[in-house]
């Protein structure tokens, strides 16, 4: 699918609308948070999208196409059911009180646990990619470097730190005064 | 460690670190070296990974704080920041203005705290220990000013869920107004040995290069990508805290040099600039603190009875000494502690530009490039040499010594 070219910039409300004009129902929620600090009241906003995992390669390509952004990281949280990754973005920034904070959430059911890489097109986005593979156990597809980064060489293989189900460490963890050193 | 890579008869390989000069904490490279070109680069970290995200995810928010404060020593204020404005953010806690403006003085302390010591660091590592002193002396002053206005030099305790701690009152101001002179008279002769001495332009220029694209592309933040000419300082691009009240501008090196070449020399340029910057914006907040509250729920049980009931996700992004720093928390409404906490500090996004910047540089040029994004990881000992199928040990001191022995011949 090839995206619209976008040359204006968008405003927060713009911006959701653009993405729910061009995916429709597979936006799935979208929360626009303005938040207002200091004495003089200027606002900022940070904006939360749910897209289906279907259309999540499609929806960086258009962000991509719109402004270069700028990625932040990704977190996880692991909801039971699925992950959910959270790819934190800036955008527009290079000009007072301009930047705009989008949160694009895409969740990965467990039975499943893959997703494509975004490295060619971000390719900043290796390292927190990497970490997320080893701390939560989501497979990357793409990725182009898709060895361990802060987990040791001999870290038990289906061990992921960041897991509340049994592939995390709740067996691995000894309380001190269980333990009666 | 890595499989080493076949390689022709006229590249090798250096591992340095986990334990390295240039870096206050263990990281570990592995070079491939054509003569005394760099020609890759690997970094692979996790040697001081110390499961604190884990173990917030068990800790309530006000245990966070503290938590969040020993991530790293010299950012001891920067995480707990960013820490609870994302709290803030989930849970829809206002901060008080005078609150706003506290946050700023202590930020920017922080900051030129931060970038004093770097300055120190980055002339050591050229051989300039001279400068060194001058630096920590500078440096000295303004932590004195930190311990009389928060009870501690590095950690300062401060930070409090919608809020700061401790304020400051007109009996402090004397002694802020004091150092930030002792600063403004002292900066001149800082400026003149970083940007005019021959040995630091020898050093810096041209060396280390990291171009607009590549800042771009591998998500950079902070100075290192400022001296490549992205305008990016969350600072500027958003008005959180004071920040929005007080008149801040992006520093890119262009504004001293003229141009923007990405270099260490254009690094050293902007960290320059920003200690300026903040001396101003110190003194810009003491001139418009409004009064009032410095924490919006000064009863902690009621506040985590707040939090606890909250079902909710939030950022808190604060712009770091080495680049923005942010911080995710979700809460699910049920427990005390995040259901998910994750820090992203400023060194995670300036690891990759590392490559382009080092590929093609010598050996004796790795400590003062891998210092000049002002790595937050630790320092050490030893750099092993395998050469031929042969290792060596290069020690700190001889590493040092050949970056300093690359001082002396340029110097002649």
């Amino acid at each position: 699918m090839n995206a619209p070219k976008v040359k204006e910039q968008l405003t927060p409300e713009g911006i959701v609308k653009y993405f729910k004009d061009e995916f429709k129902t597979k936006i799935k929620s979208s929360n626009v948070k303005k938040h207002v600090e200091g004495s003089k009241k200027k606002e900022y906003y940070n904006i939360w999208i749910k897209i289906d995992k279907s259309i999540f390669k499609d929806v960086i390509k258009h962000l991509c196409d719109m402004t270069y952004p700028h990625l932040a990281v990704i977190s996880g949280n692991d909801l039971k059911k699925d992950i959910e990754l959270i790819y934190h973005f800036s955008l527009y920034f290079g000009k007072r009180y301009n930047e705009i904070s989008l949160n694009i959430s895409v969740d990965v059911p467990k039975s499943k646990l893959e997703i494509e890489t975004i490295c060619d097109w971000i390719p900043g986005a290796l390292v927190t990619e990497r970490e997320k593979q080893e701390m939560l156990g989501i497979k990357i597809i793409g990725i182009p470097d898709s060895r361990r980064l802060f987990l040791p060489d001999d870290w038990p293989e289906g061990v992921y730190p960041w897991r509340k189900d049994d592939k995390g460490l709740q067996k691995y963890i000894r309380n001190l005064h269980e333990v009666k050193k | 460690m890595s499989e080493q890579k076949n390689t022709t008869k006229t590249t090798y390989h250096i591992p340095i670190g986990p334990i390295h000069p240039a870096l206050k904490e263990p990281v570990y490279f592995e070079f491939e070296i054509d003569g005394e070109r760099i020609v890759d680069v690997d970094v692979k970290l996790g040697h001081v990974h110390r499961a604190i995200e884990w173990t917030g995810m068990r800790r309530n928010p006000i245990q966070i704080l503290y938590l969040a404060e020993r991530i790293c020593g010299i950012c001891s204020f920067v995480h707990p920041m960013s820490f609870a404005r994302a709290v803030e953010n989930a849970c829809d806690i206002e901060v008080p203005e005078r609150a706003d403006y506290l946050r700023v003085i202590h930020g920017e302390l922080e900051r030129i705290c931060s970038h004093m010591l770097w300055a120190g660091v980055a002339a050591h590592e050229i051989g300039f220990d001279s400068v060194l002193f001058i630096t920590w002396e500078m440096r000295e002053r303004v932590l004195d000013l930190t311990e009389y206005l928060t009870g501690n030099r590095v950690t300062k305790a401060i930070m409090m869920i919608g809020g700061v701690r401790r304020d400051i009152t007109s009996e402090h101001v004397p002694k802020i107004k004091e150092t930030m002179n002792y600063l403004k008279k002292n900066f001149e002769k800082l400026r003149k040995i970083y940007l005019e001495d021959k040995t630091f332009k020898i050093r810096s220029m041209n060396c280390g290069i990291l171009t607009y694209e590549d800042a771009m592309g591998l998500c950079a933040v902070g100075p290192t990508t400022r001296a490549s000419g992205v305008k990016k300082d969350v600072r500027v691009d958003q008005a959180y805290a004071a920040y929005g009240d007080l008149d801040i501008d992006y520093m890119t090196p262009d504004i001293l040099r003229g141009k923007t070449v990405g270099d260490v020399y254009d690094r050293i340029i902007v960290r320059l600039l920003e200690v300026k910057q903040s001396i101003e914006l110190i003194e810009q907040c003491l001139d418009k603190i409004p009064s009032g509250d410095i924490v919006s729920e000064p009863k902690i049980p009621k506040l985590l009875a707040h939090v606890k009931k909250t079902a909710g996700e939030g950022i808190g992004r604060h712009e770091a000494p080495r680049g923005e720093v942010i911080h995710y928390v979700k809460f699910d409404g049920e427990n005390e502690h995040p259901y998910t906490w994750k820090v992203r500090a400023s060194t995670y996004a300036n690891i990759l530009p590392w490559i382009p910047m080092l590929k093609g540089e010598q050996i004796a040029d790795i400590p003062i490039v891998a210092a000049s994004t002002d790595p937050c990881m630790s320092c050490t000992n030893r750099v092993g040499v395998i050469k031929d199928g042969n290792t060596t040990q290069l020690t700190k001191e001889q590493l040092h010594k050949l970056s300093v022995q690359k001082t002396r011949r340029l110097m002649r």
